[in-house]
């Protein structure tokens, strides 16, 4: 009999080799897993050790730099040892606009640490994360891996003193949500919050419908269905749906596969959350349709860190799937194999770029790739691939139930069918509406009762900041494209306040790897502070736009070249607001302010900092 | 033989082999298309984006964008310069780049390209950024001038394929990070290589120095790019 005596340092390594032994024997030598395996190491001890690493090179051939570079790539790998409980507030504007601030300071007041730091009993951490998806009850934050949401001073006050107790985090949530929230295997306190359920994605479903149907069909006839109805992604790109599965199929080579794209990480989307909480069958339906469109046998839900808490869910309504016989083998008995598994990402919006996602599937950093070769062309493992957004796998779904004919007579003739869309901010109804397209701004904010409304942002950070002139525009591809972000901000609210927070957003979210957008950003930032504190002139404003142009024009992948949209539109929109912050008489003002600059110095030496000084 | 595809440069008709890209295209060409994270034979990466060229209104990275029949190649416009010389101000500011303290002077492409833009004075703030240097048995790496390039990431790997530079964190904070175990296995002539890979002066070889004088070096001759023009204009004159 083996005897460990746990104060040898001995025991820890044997415990520690063991896992790793475990989890390449439960999942084979492959680094296709590797951020699968950082996440189990992570969930064992909170965090992964140097140690860990360098076992794990060794078994995969990798150096460790590499798992390192993956490691630190990620919002939620970390390899420092953070407390029992750790805190991600999240700090998209929606939380801000709900009183994150108080928030953070009494989470800062109970935990005795600031945010970015660890209390100094080892229990709580205190770290801020982008968008979490939760903007229509927060502030919320995500405590090792459960959900809270509308937080308040009185609620962090009470889950600190549970903290302190050791009560675990499961158990600190007291009600649940609505719908599919409430599942045992789901008990969160996240409302769907449905406020208009629209024909398509919230509509009648029978389950297990679709699927037979379209394995009756040849799959060019199905491809050829989600063509005539003119399917656009729901993504936010609107690439056509039918000629991706198309370009797809034609790829002759290889295996193909087929990918979900459950990552959305623009700040105000929450949609997707929704649609898998209520509709997972309707999305894993259209993921088979897809499958046997392009011949993939094998299907993947790439399914952000932050949803976490609906895995064993989803996993759950999969393993009905196959046992009803509508997933697996030999799918309705008609001959056709295809499976899907539930990859988990770490946290990087970037990641929801379709081949930013397909390497960090891959167990990589999450960098785009360059293009061509498309995924489609060489994807998942340089296999033809398809990404595509949940909402549209929903839709296709439906699009095969109903037909083409169906799904046309909505929308508009160039957008046809229905958009889910994400509303929050500063409204009565914050929640989910399926609308047509077509549907104005103004007829919207009716719709979610938003009043004394100043801006609109359609489509997230990333897309554009609407002012009153526009709210006739239409929410449609050929007018105000939104992947479902819809955040509302009345006259109350400072949009300098808005830029700000979405510039860092997208500072904070770049990958890194092309110089205008890693480089480009932060100046673009420290240009529009400039302005914003009142020191900008004319100049600064046709410097600021023709910067944000270069980062557009020249950055690799879509973050880069939408990243100065924030900037841009409110420029185009909302021209009177940067203009009633310059000196308009002022040809030059210096970056710096030399007064402020040199403030610290004439305390110290005690000297007095004189005009002629300002001239000299 | 198979045929070759006709396309232009700024109204200039070149031809290309199939899967060329644009730069390599355009260098059999005889025309320049500055380049900085690029090196020949390594997998290029587009990540300076320096090579920006502009087709029928979208921009795209030469480097890595293949040539298809008819393609117009803006190249040497005003509005692509512009952009070019703005990614190079950018890398000057994002970094501490201090030319005459450096080894690399006058061999460095970032320094070259400088001059080959004129830059006097970049147009944005500098960020002054903390950085440091490590020191590795056969070589130095200084943080302050590396421009994330990613070719020593590319370049150098052990036998069994393992990669002794990767990248770590992203965003401003991403950063050349080596694998301490296996550079101290680096032999001279792989910290050499190293060393000759780097465009700029963040990998330098220990224990040599200034062995050629400042003012004898590559660029301190020729502007950068010349190499491609001048083997242009000898077609011209044949």
């Amino acid at each position: 009999m083996l005897f460990y005596d746990i104060n040898k340092p001995n025991f820890m390594q044997g415990f520690l080799m063991s896992s790793i032994k475990r989890l390449l024997k439960k999942y084979g030598k492959n680094r296709l897993h590797l951020i699968t395996f950082l996440k189990e190491l992570q969930a064992e001890k909170g965090f992964i050790a140097e140690k860990e690493v360098q076992k794990l090179a060794e078994a995969l051939g990798l150096s460790m730099t590499e798992i390192e570079g993956v490691i630190t790539f990620y919002h939620f790998l970390t390899d420092k040892k953070p407390g029992k409980y750790v805190v991600y507030l999240n700090n998209s504007i929606t939380s801000e606009m709900a009183g994150m601030e108080e928030v953070a300071r009494s989470f800062e007041q109970e935990a005795g640490c600031r945010f970015g730091e660890t209390s100094a009993d080892g229990l709580i951490t205190l770290l801020q994360t982008s968008c979490i998806g939760m903007n229509d009850q927060e502030p919320a934050a995500l405590i090792n891996d459960v959900v809270f949401t509308c937080l308040n001073q009185e609620k962090v006050k009470k889950i600190v003193a549970w903290m302190r107790q050791g009560k675990p985090v499961q158990e600190m949530v007291e009600e649940f949500g609505d719908g599919a929230n409430r599942h045992e295997l789901v008990r969160a306190m996240v409302k769907n919050n449905i406020r208009k359920a629209g024909p398509v994605v919230f509509g009648d479903f029978k389950p297990g419908e679709a699927i037979r149907k379209a394995l009756d069909m040849a799959p060019e006839e199905v491809i050829e269905e989600v063509k005539k109805a003119n399917l656009l992604g729901r993504g936010g790109a609107g690439f056509p749906t039918g000629l991706k599965w198309e370009f797809c199929r034609k790829e002759k080579n290889g295996e193909h596969y087929v990918i979900c794209n459950a990552d959305e990480g623009e700040p105000g989307t929450f949609k997707d959350r929704v649609i898998l909480t209520e509709r997972p069958q309707m999305v894993f339906e259209g993921m088979a349709i897809a499958g046997y469109a392009v011949g993939a046998k094998l299907g993947l839900l790439y399914l952000r860190h932050e949803y976490t808490y609906l895995k064993k869910y989803l996993e759950h309504v999969l393993q009905k799937m196959r046992e009803e016989g509508i997933l697996g083998q030999n799918i309705a008995g008609k001959g056709f194999d295809f499976d899907i598994e539930i990859k988990m990402g770490a946290g990087a919006y970037v990641c929801g770029e379709e081949s930013a996602l397909i390497e960090s599937a891959e167990g990589k950093r999450g960098e785009p790739r360059d293009r061509p070769p498309f995924p489609v062309q060489k994807g998942y493992l340089n296999q033809p691939t398809t990404v595509n957004n949940v909402e549209t796998l929903a839709t296709a779904t439906q699009i095969i139930t109903h037909g083409a004919g169906w799904f046309r007579s909505m929308g508009t003739p160039v957008s046809a069918g229905t958009k889910v869309l994400s509303v929050s901010g500063d409204c009565e109804k914050p929640g989910i509406y399926e609308v047509e397209f077509g549907l104005t701004i103004k007829e919207l904010l009716e719709m979610v009762e938003a009043r004394d409304t100043l801006a609109v942002q359609v489509g997230g950070p990333s897309g554009n900041c609407i002012s009153e002139a526009g709210f006739d525009r239409k929410i449609c591809y050929s007018d105000l494209a939104t992947g479902g972000s819809i955040i509302i901000f009345n006259k109350t609210r400072d949009l300098f306040a808005v830029v700000r927070n979405f510039l860092d957003f997208f500072i904070e979210e770049s990958c890194g790897w092309c110089v205008p957008c890693r480089a480009g950003n932060v100046l673009l930032r420290k240009k529009f502070e400039k302005i914003a504190a009142g020191r900008g002139t004319l100049q600064d404003l046709k410097e600021i736009e023709a910067w944000g142009k270069i980062i557009k024009s020249t950055s690799r992948c879509g973050l880069g070249q939408t990243s100065p949209n924030p900037v841009l539109t409110t420029l185009a929109n909302f021209r009177e607001l940067y203009e009633s912050r310059i000196n308009k008489e002022a040809d030059f003002i210096p970056e710096f302010d030399l007064k402020e600059a040199v403030a610290e110095a004439c305390e110290i030496t005690g000297r007095k900092f004189t005009e002629e000084h300002e001239h000299a | 033989m198979p045929e070759k595809i006709k396309f232009f440069i700024d109204g200039k008709e070149c031809l290309a082999e199939r899967g060329q890209t644009i730069y390599e295209a355009a260098k059999a060409n005889g025309v320049y298309i500055p380049i900085l994270c690029h090196f020949e034979g390594l997998k290029p990466v587009g990540s300076c984006r320096i090579c920006s060229v502009r087709v029928n209104g979208r921009w795209m990275a030469s480097c890595t964008q293949p040539v298809t029949e008819g393609m117009m190649v803006e190249n040497q416009t005003p509005e692509v310069e512009e952009y070019r010389k703005a990614i190079i101000e950018m890398l000057f500011v994002e970094g501490n780049h201090f030319c005459p303290t450096c080894e690399k002077s006058g061999n460095c492409e970032l320094q070259a390209l400088a001059y080959r833009y004129q830059i006097m004075v970049p147009r944005f703030p500098y960020l002054f950024p903390r950085k440091d240097v490590e020191a590795f048995p056969t070589f130095l790496l200084d943080h302050n001038r590396c421009v994330q390039c990613r070719r020593c990431v590319r370049a150098i790997e052990t036998k069994d394929g393992r990669k002794i530079f990767a990248m770590k964190n992203r965003s401003g904070q991403v950063r050349i990070n080596v694998d301490r175990k296996l550079a101290a296995k680096m032999s001279e002539e792989e910290a050499q290589k190293a060393m000759e890979i780097c465009p700029v002066g963040a990998i330098l070889k220990k224990e040599v120095g200034f062995k050629v004088p400042i003012g004898k070096r590559k660029y301190d001759f020729k502007p950068i790019g010349s190499e491609i023009e001048e083997k242009s204009e000898g077609v011209k004159n044949e």
